[in-house]
């Protein structure tokens, strides 16, 4: 088995303007994910969603500022530690990872065991 | 020998380096013993065996080799050997991989051209070429990439992937990128030493036969395709008597059974492809039949392309000024922004359609996105033409 984190990159703007049932669907999807994953044969190892890059700061050096590191339309909002059999197997499980119309990007954890 | 190796080795370029090591193995114990009866498998076996050397001798190593494939027991033979490739080439043309990665991941570890060779064969440097395929080796291992034949569920896609790669291996050596010769014959015989494989390791496919129909139907006329001056001659032009007749022969009896059951976007193409070998000239070509398989066509691969040489059919069916309205749409597609036979086959409609000024102004376009010799001068000698008129 390999890990493998899942980037969400969503619209923020639509998160602003989400009303109560739009918060209440994310969640349902959320919980649905979390069922379809053991059953494509993989295990979420962890994650989060994150607070809007509105609240993010930022440190290169020895300066700090606010804002994200790099502006872009879609952020990333949330993440996943998956593990999986190999790439194939990750992809079917990112592809029902919700996302808010945005996308999500898969990235093998790097390994340093032994 | 190298998929063979790979699978054991678990890693290319550790397989890589064991297929060189048997070969200097080979030289010295051939020079000692002679030559085996079975070079080839001699040679696959040497390198296995280095493979599981390898694995032995560094067990620590190994933990952080990436465990690119499925383990297999050191004692399996090379009776295995074909669906190796087959992994291989599957491995190679995954879609996380970029597509020009893909390309030339194929050539370098399933035909087995140097770096070198492939960087002359896409013009870029060595040095851009070696870092690319370095980058998707990499990627392979460290993304876990699997090295297997996909479930019969994902074939269909994945299958489509490989023979996107042939087929484009194909084109860009049937009318090479740049330079003075027409056609690269070293990539066109590599498209088809793949096809054939392919055919060969999945006889059931309907997409294999279809594409290898195609490239057999449409390399028929590559004699044909320079006059004997080098000059380009369009379809309409060649002389007929020049096609391969024994190619169109095997790549018609491929069509019918690649059409079965839901026709594939290569099995049509090769359908539209045999139509124009029957045919006794252009103009006495079944044009209403190749528009009504463009249409299938579309359906099924909704591309502008596809779109694009529809309309050229629609112009022979129907006349210019009809072909025109059917390919107007596609001039501010952006999909086709740079490519180069939109405004040469507009030219070629405006031409004969005696819109002299408008050809003129479309030619100069396509002058400037092809940096091919004899295209270039075929559509200066039009562009002279128009001028003329």
């Amino acid at each position: 088995m390999a890990q493998y984190l899942i980037l969400i990159y969503e619209s923020e703007e639509f998160y602003e303007q989400a009303t109560p049932e739009d918060w209440q669907k994310a969640m349902d999807d959320h919980a649905r994910f979390s069922q379809q994953v053991p059953e494509l044969g993989g295990r979420i190892l962890g994650g989060e969603a994150l607070q809007p890059t509105a609240t993010a700061t930022t440190i290169r050096g020895d300066i700090v500022t606010d804002g994200p590191f790099v502006e872009t339309k879609e952020a990333l909002g949330g993440y996943y530690v998956i593990e999986a059999e190999d790439l194939d197997k990750a992809i079917a499980i990112a592809k029902l990872c919700p996302a808010g119309g945005g996308g999500v990007e898969v990235r093998p954890v790097m390994k340093f065991d032994e | 020998m190298l998929a063979a190796t790979a699978r054991v080795a678990g890693d290319l370029d550790l397989a890589e380096e064991c297929v060189q090591d048997a070969y200097v193995a080979a030289l010295d114990v051939w020079l000692r013993e002679g030559v085996p009866a079975n070079p080839g498998a001699w040679l696959t076996t040497a390198a296995r065996r280095r493979a599981i050397d390898a694995h032995r001798r560094a067990q620590v190593l190994r933990t952080k080799l990436p465990l690119l494939v499925e383990r297999v027991e050191p004692g399996s033979t090379v009776d295995d050997i074909p669906d190796d490739r087959l992994r291989l080439v599957f491995t190679c043309c995954h879609p996380a991989i970029a597509r020009e990665a893909q390309v030339a991941l194929t050539l370098r570890l399933v035909c087995g051209l140097s770096t070198g060779e492939i960087a002359r064969a896409f013009l870029v440097p060595e040095a851009t070429m070696a870092a690319r395929v370095t980058r998707a080796k990499k990627k392979i291992a460290a993304a876990r990439i699997a090295y297997r034949v996909p479930a019969p569920e994902e074939l269909p896609d994945r299958l489509d992937a490989v023979l996107t790669v042939v087929h484009l291996l194909y084109t860009t050596g049937h009318t090479a990128p740049e330079g003075e010769r027409l056609v690269r014959t070293d990539l066109v015989e590599r498209a088809f030493e793949l096809t054939r494989m392919l055919r060969m390791l999945m006889p059931d496919e309907r997409e294999v036969r279809g594409l290898l129909a195609l490239l057999l139907l449409t390399d028929a006329r590559r004699d044909a395709r320079t006059a004997p001056d080098g000059r380009l001659l369009l379809l309409a032009e060649q002389s007929r008597e020049r096609w391969d007749r024994a190619a169109i022969a095997e790549g018609r009896a491929l069509v019918p059974g690649a059409l079965r059951g839901g026709a594939g976007r290569f099995a049509l193409q090769a359908a539209i492809a045999a139509l124009h070998a029957e045919a006794p000239s252009y103009v006495d070509t079944d044009w209403p039949q190749i528009v009504g398989l463009y249409d299938v066509l579309l359906r099924v691969w909704p591309s502008p392309v596809v779109a694009l040489n529809r309309a050229v059919a629609v112009a022979m069916a129907d006349g210019p000024a009809v072909g025109l309205a059917a390919l107007d749409p596609l001039v501010d597609d952006p999909r086709l922004a740079g490519y180069r036979y939109l405004p040469a086959a507009r030219a070629d409609l405006l031409r004969r359609l005696g819109r002299a000024g408008e050809a003129a102004a479309c030619y100069r376009q396509a002058l400037a996105l092809t940096d091919n010799g004899p295209e270039r001068d075929f559509l200066t000698r039009r562009l002279n033409e128009v001028r003329g008129a």
